[in-house]
């Protein structure tokens, strides 16, 4: 991509924001705090996802006979059942039906396999008059948009918005203004094409392989009207909507309207078993009483999707994707949806983060390529997912296969830098992002030019014109003496009697930028009688992984391992200040290792609060720990992949029980994402997710402002004008408070 | 016993949370409380319970005309009590159209018919929808839109569902 593409993006990136984005952003807040309240009242939430992550796993792995027993048993019912290869099938089949009926008018809900497919195109070009009647999709249909969401496709409209559509476009005598008047007017209008229709069509959330019972999630009852009104109904779904039975519904029915809007439950769920048991209500002659009888005359077609879906069960790495039940939970929790929506965060039909799995199995790699960068990789989505896909996975995984697709002028610029394991053709930015280990080593030797070089304009414009850094970004400033040095360098205060052992595991950030919050993590533990020592050990991968260079994080994996093991096996534990290293090993070394070495590292490596909080737990003295004087409160932004693993808690309970007052904020990322926010394209995005967490964070006038990450310190220090430190730097003795 | 009474309680909470009010009453005082409930013209599905009857206005076997103008629909229904859910089976004289056409539905709900839970709801509907083919919705609180810019309840199902439950022997 070139610099002037990128700078297009970034154009349409911010049109979007001001266009789109309050709406999107109010919208999606309200469903990702519903979700939070309402998985909240389970008795248990997790039970329940596992039990929908088993069955989706399972229903997959017996996709094939799910088909043929749900084709026989729809069959049996005098229902049809076909099988398209394609979109173009599933329309040619879908006309076929319209025309052996004399069908010219076909009533719509709301189905995104059908957005999939562009049925209302082809219908439309074939003489045949399609209506969505869900109130979203009508508004679209009306606009002439795309869908911004997965369940709410019109969320990036607002209630003025349509008012505006609607008069404009209807001529009305009368304007509407409430959202009561233009419910009642769209359901009036749409109600007089239902009557109307031929053909209802609506697609499936699932559908179970025992009895051909298609389940629709719905609120507002146009998906009821859809399939029961006309005598023919035809049902669209992917392949991937089988589940083996009935009553492996329950779970799915209690995670899905939590999920996606933070409802416990929409106000219906359709258990339609069609030809449905509902007589035929026939608007042509409206002064027949309704007969039992007409039950008889229905007919009913349903049409099961591949178009891709197949050959993504037999990809090791995009399988999951066909797990997902398109709930929409990971666009609301996700900070870049919230700002952009899914105009600018999704392909040709699928939005958020999980879109990248779709639109690279259903379209290509060319489609998830357009927008995939904008997951970040922060993780928040993992633990939304009421089915536990990795979507930052996918989206690695399609981003490394988006790489080695990409060449570039600039490559002999990097070669000679950037010693990664790639395969060629990777464009120099990601190259210099994902070798930030080799940098950030030649910047700490070569500290203070390195920095007076880097902080210069002529750098600041090549950076921005080879590598496409945004030229407001301040690069980090790398020390002389890195941590590792000077734990090297000083006198030793290996504690006589320690009531623990650990390694103390030298982040590239620490060891080379950050270097106080090291030297502050090493003064806490040993005033808490750790024995704790510094070796010079790799970085974790993190860079290349976030760059999609999976071949590089493996390398670096690997020697990670290779330096930690020995030091592991003479029992020490491992602590981590950076908890985006600590998620790649209690996380991500999962994909790169083999199981028996992730599991060692996975199991003995802590997070430096989750360490103390344990200490403490266990009787250790906090005496030596810097306390506040009264009253000092502590405003503090937990890291995106640290929430994730469930470690903002400690720090937080540890902060308090050395008295301080502290708040933490409830926004889910802080926009920076690793090297996110440096790029051309996505600077102001990132800038604009760091306002909002600036705001809520300095809200309260804190006496200091606290973060864990380094993105996070950077972006918090950067945007707003406050100077944010790791909260070790608060509690090591010696700091003060 | 002290069971059954606490998921009906569980239910009739869980119903009224949802915007649905519950009346409770006797099997012989249903067609009583369903006169003063529905706002004419009525439509219904014929009761399946021996005694309990419904008033006489209310038209069984409709004109599509006389569905679509009627303000109040009455069928017979199900419950899911952690919910706060009605379980509405479909049946060939009309539980669907009339659940789902008029502005209020009444729904009439015997006690027995309460399920604890959506497990085992789901448990009961399986073997119905694998041998007799059979449908249903679950029904929670008024249809509803977000669509409009402003949560609205009555989109295109009813604005209006209250639930008669009524208890004793037949």
């Amino acid at each position: 991509m070139s610099s002037d593409t990128r700078r297009e993006k970034a154009a349409r990136i911010r049109r979007l924001m001001e266009t789109e984005g309050d709406i999107v952003q109010a919208n999606t807040t309200d469903f990702n705090e519903g979700r939070y309240d309402s998985v909240a009242r389970l008795d248990d939430y997790e039970k329940l996802k596992d039990e929908v992550r088993a069955t989706k796993e399972d229903a997959i792995e017996r996709l094939p006979e799910l088909i043929e027993a749900v084709r026989e048993v729809v069959e049996s019912r005098g229902g049809h059942v076909y099988l398209a290869d394609d979109a173009a099938d599933a329309n040619r089949y879908v006309a076929e039906v319209c025309d052996a009926k004399d069908a010219d008018r076909v009533v719509k809900s709301k189905s995104m396999t059908t957005e999939e497919i562009d049925v209302n195109e082809h219908l439309q070009g074939e003489g045949v008059n399609v209506v969505e009647t869900d109130l979203g999709e009508w508004v679209l249909q009306v606009a002439d948009e795309a869908p911004s969401h997965l369940v709410a496709p019109a969320i990036h409209k607002s209630r003025e918005a349509i008012s505006d559509l609607f008069n404009e476009v209807f001529e009305l005598d009368e304007s509407l203004e409430t959202a009561e008047e233009l419910t009642q007017f769209a359901r009036e209008q749409l109600w007089t094409d239902i009557k109307r229709a031929d053909i209802g069509m609506t697609g499936a959330n699932f559908i179970t392989a025992d009895s051909g019972t298609l389940a629709l999630v719905t609120s507002e009852g146009n998906a009821r009207k859809t399939a029961v009104v006309p005598d023919t109904h035809v049902a669209v779904a992917g392949v991937e909507k089988l589940l083996p039975s009935v009553e492996d519904l329950q779970p799915f029915v209690e995670l899905i309207g939590r999920s996606g809007t933070g409802q416990d439950i929409t106000s219906y769920i359709s258990l339609l078993t069609p030809p449905a048991d509902s007589p035929v209500v026939d608007f042509d002659r409206p002064d027949k009483p309704i007969d039992p009888a007409t039950t008889d005359n229905r007919e009913f077609h349903l049409v099961l999707l591949d178009n891709g879906r197949m050959e993504m069960r037999e990809d090791d790495q995009l399988r999951e994707t066909l797990y997902c039940i398109r709930c929409g939970a990971c666009s609301n929790v996700c900070m870049n949806f919230q700002h952009v929506g899914g105009h600018a965060f999704g392909g040709e039909t699928y939005t958020g983060g999980i879109a990248t799995g779709w639109e690279a199995g259903v379209e290509g790699l060319d489609t998830a390529a357009e927008f995939n960068d904008l997951c970040t990789g922060c993780s928040r989505c993992v633990e939304a997912c009421p089915v536990k896909i990795d979507i930052p996975w996918i989206n690695t995984v399609v981003r490394d296969r988006v790489n080695s697709g990409e060449d570039s002028e600039f490559d002999w610029l990097v070669e000679g830098l950037t010693p990664d394991s790639e395969t060629g053709g990777l464009a120099p930015r990601k190259r210099l992002f994902g070798n930030f280990e080799p940098l950030a080593k030649l910047g700490s030797a070569t500290a203070p030019l390195s920095n007076w070089l880097a902080g210069l304009d002529p750098s600041q414009l090549l950076l921005e014109r080879v590598f496409e850094i945004d030229r407001r970004r301040n690069l980090p400033t790398f020390r002389r003496e890195t941590l590792v040095d000077w734990v090297r360098d000083r006198v030793d205060h290996t504690p006589s009697d320690p009531s623990a052992r650990v390694v103390l595991y030298p982040d590239l950030y620490t060891n080379h930028v950050l270097v106080e919050r090291g030297k502050a993590a090493v003064r806490l533990l040993e005033a808490l009688d750790v024995d704790v020592v510094v070796p010079d050990v790799p970085g974790s991968g993190r860079a290349p992984l976030s760059q999609g260079m999976i071949a590089t994080a493996r390398q670096k994996a690997e020697a990670v391992t290779d330096a930690l093991e020995p030091i592991l096996e003479d029992g020490r534990d491992v602590v981590v200040i950076e908890p985006s290293d600590l998620a790649m090993f209690r996380n991500e070394y999962d994909r790169l290792l083999p199981e028996s070495r992730a599991a060692r590292i996975q199991e003995d490596s802590f997070e430096l609060f989750e360490y103390v909080y344990g200490l403490l737990k266990n009787g250790i003295d906090a005496d030596a720990l810097s306390r506040p004087d009264d009253d000092v409160s502590v405003a503090y932004h937990s890291h995106c992949q640290q929430r994730t693993l469930g470690l903002e808690a400690h720090t937080v309970a540890v902060l308090e029980r050395l008295g301080y007052d502290v708040t933490t904020s409830d926004v889910e990322c802080c926009g920076m994402a690793g090297s996110f926010g440096y790029k051309l394209e996505y600077y102001d995005l990132s800038v604009d997710i760091a306002a909002d967490l600036c705001g809520h964070l300095t809200a309260d006038e804190p006496d200091h402002i606290v973060a864990s990450g380094t993105s996070c310190i950077e972006q918090i220090g950067s945007v707003g004008d406050t100077k944010p430190v790791h909260p070790v730097e608060l509690v090591a003795p010696g700091s003060s408070p | 016993m002290s069971e059954q009474k606490s998921h009906i309680d569980q239910f009739c909470e869980n119903s009224e949370a949802n915007g649905v009010p519950v009346h409770r009453t006797d099997r012989g005082d249903v067609a009583n409380r369903l006169s003063e409930l529905c706002e004419p013209a009525t439509v219904a599905v014929p009761l399946p319970w021996d005694d309990v009857t419904l008033p006489d206005e209310a038209t069984v076997r409709p004109t599509p005309a006389e569905l679509e103008t009627a303000m109040t629909g009455v069928t017979p229904a199900g419950a899911v009590a952690d919910y706060g859910s009605l379980l509405i089976r479909s049946t060939a004289d009309g539980a669907e159209p009339m659940s789902l056409f008029p502005e209020r539905h009444v729904a009439v709900v015997d006690m027995s018919d309460v399920h604890p839970t959506m497990e085992s709801a789901t448990a009961a509907l399986g073997p119905a929808c694998r041998d007799e083919g059979a449908s249903a919705i679950v029904a929670t609180g008024p249809s509803a839109t977000a669509d409009m810019g402003e949560l609205v309840h009555g989109a295109h199902g009813p604005t209006d569902v209250e639930v008669i439950l009524f208890e004793g022997e037949q």
